[in-house]
């Protein structure tokens, strides 16, 4: 482990985090868990959905 | 990580994602329908749906509506009898020429007039059937199941070994980076690196609980072969039942040893989840957790009394619990809207992965990927 650790790791870490209550939370009961599922599952999918669709504000010759 | 390491891990994210892409890209494009059969099979046309009747219109008894079914497909043997918790009017039976038949039926009648509904289409349909297949068995049946579990355990290999080597391709980078100014090939590789990390705990869920699901067969024939037939033991030698018991008064008592439980599932003499002497009773309750793990209950199909009570061994509740981990049904739409768009992104990460591959050209794949890792991050 070095300093390195917190920059490459913090997110990944708290998205798996996210991931794993929202997959267990649907599992434990109805209504309250199913929307505390919806959001911390729905978090992770918007985080995905923001870099891998985020496109760079438009400069003169850049590639598309 | 040492240079050597690196390379090490490389080889291992190499090869186990090239063996299985192909079937892991099947995997997400049939699985994707599959999230939402009920809604595809509905749009079809292809559901049977009980009448509409008074909210209070009263239940036929249950041996009236597998008289009505035997009476209609002479020569048959019950199998099972089943009911959705979703769709309490209806009863789900399956006969067939013997309770272990592999040509078996599948029919449903109405819970309150005990009259035959139409026959559903086998499996939703043609193309709900081509897709189910197409990821659960390969149309080879447990030989199928087992290789595409095969395949799962390389995706987790894949995913780990992806985790590895995370931090050497993007120690330079701030989180989800992905580096548009650079060739597509830098942009791909970004592209693999923040989905791949994004959906990484979702993936592992899904890939792990589907392999599985592929041993399904095989830990049930372990339950049958040990604890049910344990239970069978004392039974063994006598003549088969030739008169079965009222259904209607087994359920009652089933009902009784499981109280606030229904009866989901039932499996007649002889079929695979009883034995020859017993009904087998599967008991549900309404929790999310308990509609899943049903209790199993033998009720002697000579008697109609309750012979044991059990509880499922460990290795079918890991089975059970990783159904609904892997199938994404148990949160209403919105959770099989995240799991169809994880799904999409899983999509993206094999078809960069294969990309970055298939474009490593020969300069790129003469250079060690340590070097490369440098070069990247």
């Amino acid at each position: 482990m070095n300093r390195l650790f917190g920059p490459i790791w913090t997110a990944p870490i708290v998205l798996g985090l996210l991931t794993i209550v929202g997959l267990i939370s649907a599992l434990v009961g109805d209504g309250v868990w199913d929307a505390l599922s919806a959001v911390t599952l729905g978090i992770v999918t918007a985080v995905g959905a923001w870099y891998g669709l985020r496109r760079p504000k438009k400069r003169h010759g850049a590639r598309g | 990580m040492t240079p050597l390491n690196i390379r090490r891990w490389s080889w291992i994210h190499k090869w186990s994602s090239l063996v299985c892409t192909v079937f892991m890209l099947l995997l997400c494009i049939t699985g994707l329908p599959l999230i939402y059969h009920h809604e595809i099979v509905h749009a079809l046309g292809n559901e049977v749906e009980a009448p509409e009747m008074p909210a209070d219109t009263p239940r036929a008894n249950v041996d009236k509506v597998i008289a009505t079914a035997l009476a209609a497909y002479p020569g048959k043997v019950m199998m099972y009898l089943s009911q959705d918790k979703e769709e309490p009017h209806v009863w789900a039976l399956t006969v067939g020429d013997s309770p272990t038949s592999n040509d078996y039926k599948p029919l449903l009648a109405d819970a309150r007039t005990a009259q035959m509904l139409p026959e559903p289409p086998l499996e939703g349909g043609a193309f709900m059937s081509l897709m189910f297949h197409l990821h659960v068995d390969l149309y080879a049946g447990i030989y199928g199941k087992l290789f595409l579990g095969f395949m799962g355990l390389l995706l987790l290999v894949a995913l780990v070994s992806g985790v590895v080597l995370y931090a050497p391709f993007t120690r330079k980078l701030a989180f989800g980076t992905v580096r548009h100014e650079r060739s597509r090939r830098v942009r791909w590789l970004d592209l693999h690196n923040v989905l791949g990390i994004v959906t990484l705990v979702w993936a592992l869920v899904v890939g792990a609980t589907g392999m599985i699901n592929t041993w399904a067969d095989l830990l049930l024939k372990v339950w049958q072969n040990t604890e049910l037939a344990e239970m069978t033991k004392p039974y063994a030698g006598l003549p088969p039942v030739t008169r079965l018991a009222s259904m209607q008064a087994a359920i009652a008592t089933a009902k009784q040893a499981a109280p606030g439980m229904e009866v989901g599932f039932v499996a007649f003499p002889g079929t695979a989840f009883a034995t020859p002497h017993h009904y087998g009773m599967f008991m549900y309750g309404d929790s999310p957790l308990t509609s899943r793990l049903p209790k199993p209950i033998l009720v002697d199909a000579q008697t109609g009394a309750v012979t044991s009570s059990a509880h499922l061994p460990w290795y079918l509740t890991a089975l059970l619990v990783s159904q609904p981990l892997h199938f994404g049904d148990y949160g209403g739409q919105a959770l099989k809207l995240v799991w169809a768009l994880l799904d999409l992104a899983t999509i993206v990460v094999l078809i960069t992965g294969l990309y970055l591959w298939i474009k490593r050209g020969k300069a790129q794949a003469a250079k060690p990927a340590e070097q490369r890792a440098t070069e990247a991050a």
